[in-house]
């Protein structure tokens, strides 16, 4: 085994184009695992943490720069406000002391269908920049995951910076365990009210073969608080739309049955966790959200 | 690969180190540094936490060669890297700062061992996890340690709440983690005496 400690992402990317079979190691707290469990000999370690570039963040003005290596806890401790949902999908990653060296670039990078961050970027609405020595690209967060633990990075690529969208109404991300700490979701559920262009999105985590958004939920939960003129008079959501809505996104689940819990369950509670979610923000919408000029 | 790095304020280097070698095994079996402990090697049981560049992690998910030239505090280090801390803080104002006595103790300590702790007084942390009764079998306990100094060095009067989140990390079979607690609550009470 090598291990290439580039200086430079200009290096890295030299580097990954020679090897493309390098693995590159962010934080390790997935690719550590495999080596010390001997599920991975790779002939190279490419190490990311001397550059630089991957740990800054910038606040744009309709974009969160947030660079691949930027560790969870970082986005918990300063993106609270641009990314709402991440930062609290962020705070459900396992441990302190895992969330102090794991970051989103990992998370894309492995694209485990119970990857944290993923319905919170699903729901957001994000791009992945990633660069080779031939020159950049942004792949849309929606065509990003390719398969069960495969994405859509060419083998000379590296992932730089995740483009989010800063949060222009509430989210909210919830996920399904045993416990609070060091749990892999059972399943998750991410949601974003986007009141600038009155759509909600949203992203379900470890409840089919990749992360996904509900999109026929979202878009009839769209057209139906368009048609009740909802964004504007801000009255709640009758609970036959919100039913509605969870079950749509309960079908848009495509579960398995494993250890952490059975394909029946998880379809069944992202139903519930979506119902909650539409009652959380919404309620924040009408209250904070937005000024109810009179409204009943 | 040769390895170059700090460890408990002294420098290191480690050789023959294989590329895919965790920084706990270099710390254990290259560096005769056993006190962070190996349990699960997946980042499950944080009893191998060290601290890297000031942040806790788990140093079995840390690859050797991401160290070097960076600074790492074991537990064999934590007292007296308290005892430093201790020395440079509660100075904001500059009006304190070292004592001459503290000064001449800092520069003679031919009996204090960064590297072992031996020899070394007890960090306030350690001196309550062991008043607290909050060690049994001692496998967690480096982990914790290592974990709670940082928390009560970010915030020295957490919450319950606060506690628990900056020790979900570090499992413990023995305790049931009430005396761990307990510990953590003392050393916060008696830093806020100290102030
Ligand atoms: C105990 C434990 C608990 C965990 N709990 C959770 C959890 O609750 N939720 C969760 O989502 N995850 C969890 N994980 C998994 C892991 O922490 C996350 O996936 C994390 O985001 C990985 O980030 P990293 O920087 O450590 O990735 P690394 O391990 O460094 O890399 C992960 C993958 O991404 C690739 N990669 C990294 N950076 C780049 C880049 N810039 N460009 C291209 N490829 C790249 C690597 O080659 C590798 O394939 C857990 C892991 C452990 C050990
Ligand atoms: S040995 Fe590192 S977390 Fe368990
Ligand atoms: S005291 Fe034995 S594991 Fe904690």
């Amino acid at each position: 085994m090598d291990f290439l400690r580039p200086a430079s992402w200009e290096e890295a990317l030299a580097a990954k184009a020679e090897h493309p079979t390098a693995v590159p190691i962010a934080g390790g707290t997935d690719v550590m695992v495999e080596i010390n469990f001997d599920h991975r000999r790779p002939e190279y370690l490419l190490d990311l943490n001397r550059i630089e570039l991957l740990r800054e963040w910038e606040v744009g003005e309709a974009n969160v720069r947030l660079g691949a290596s930027v560790p969870y806890t970082q986005i918990m401790e300063n993106l609270r406000t641009e990314l709402p949902g991440l930062a609290l999908a962020s705070h459900t990653v396992a441990s302190p002391q895992i969330r102090n060296r794991g970051g989103v670039g990992g998370n894309l990078g492995t694209a485990s269908p119970a990857g944290d961050a993923h319905p919170a970027l699903l729901a957001a609405g994000a791009e992945v920049e990633v660069e080779s020595v031939r020159g950049n690209r942004f792949i849309p967060i929606d065509e990003f995951y390719t398969g069960v633990k495969r994405n859509a990075l060419q083998p000379d690529e590296l992932i730089k910076t995740v483009h989010i969208k800063k949060a222009d109404g509430p989210q909210q991300y919830s996920k399904v365990g045993t416990r609070n700490a060091m749990v892999i979701a059972v399943c998750a559920f991410g949601l974003a009210l986007h009141p600038e262009t009155r759509t909600v999105r949203t992203g379900i985590g470890s409840a089919a073969p990749t992360p996904i958004r509900a999109k026929e939920a979202e878009a009839f939960l769209n057209a139906a608080l368009e048609e009740g003129g909802f964004w504007d008079n801000g009255k709640i959501i009758t609970p036959s739309i919100a039913k509605q809505f969870a079950d749509l996104c309960s079908a848009a689940a495509n579960p398995i049955d494993d250890v952490r819990g059975t394909a029946k369950y998880r379809r069944h509670a992202v139903g519930i966790m979506a119902r909650r979610q539409l009652g959380w923000t919404w309620e924040q919408y009408r209250g904070a959200g937005r000024t109810l000029e009179g409204a009943a | 690969m040769r390895v170059n790095f700090t460890v408990n304020g002294r420098p290191q280097e480690a050789d023959d180190v294989w590329e895919g070698e965790s920084l706990l095994y270099v710390l254990r079996e290259r560096l005769g540094l056993p006190g962070s402990k190996n349990a699960c090697e997946q980042g499950e049981c944080g009893s191998c936490t060290v601290r890297l560049d000031g942040v806790p992690v788990c140093s079995c998910l840390v690859a050797a060669g991401q160290v070097e030239g960076r600074e790492v505090v074991t537990v064999e280090g934590l007292a007296e890297f308290a005892k430093e801390r201790e020395a440079h803080s509660g100075c904001a104002s500059g009006a304190c700062g070292t004592s001459i006595d503290e000064a001449k103790r800092w520069e003679a300590k031919p009996a204090q061992d960064s590297q072992t702790g031996e020899g070394v007084e007890l960090s306030p942390i350690q001196q309550a996890f062991i008043d607290a009764g909050a060690v049994q079998c001692g496998f967690c306990t480096p982990g914790l340690l290592v974990a709670a100094d940082e928390m009560l060095e970010r915030n020295p009067s957490p919450t319950d709440a606060d506690i628990r989140e900056a020790l979900s990390g570090n499992l413990c079979r023995c305790t049931g983690y009430e005396k761990i607690l307990d510990a953590v609550r003392l050393a916060a009470a008696r830093q806020g005496e100290a102030v």
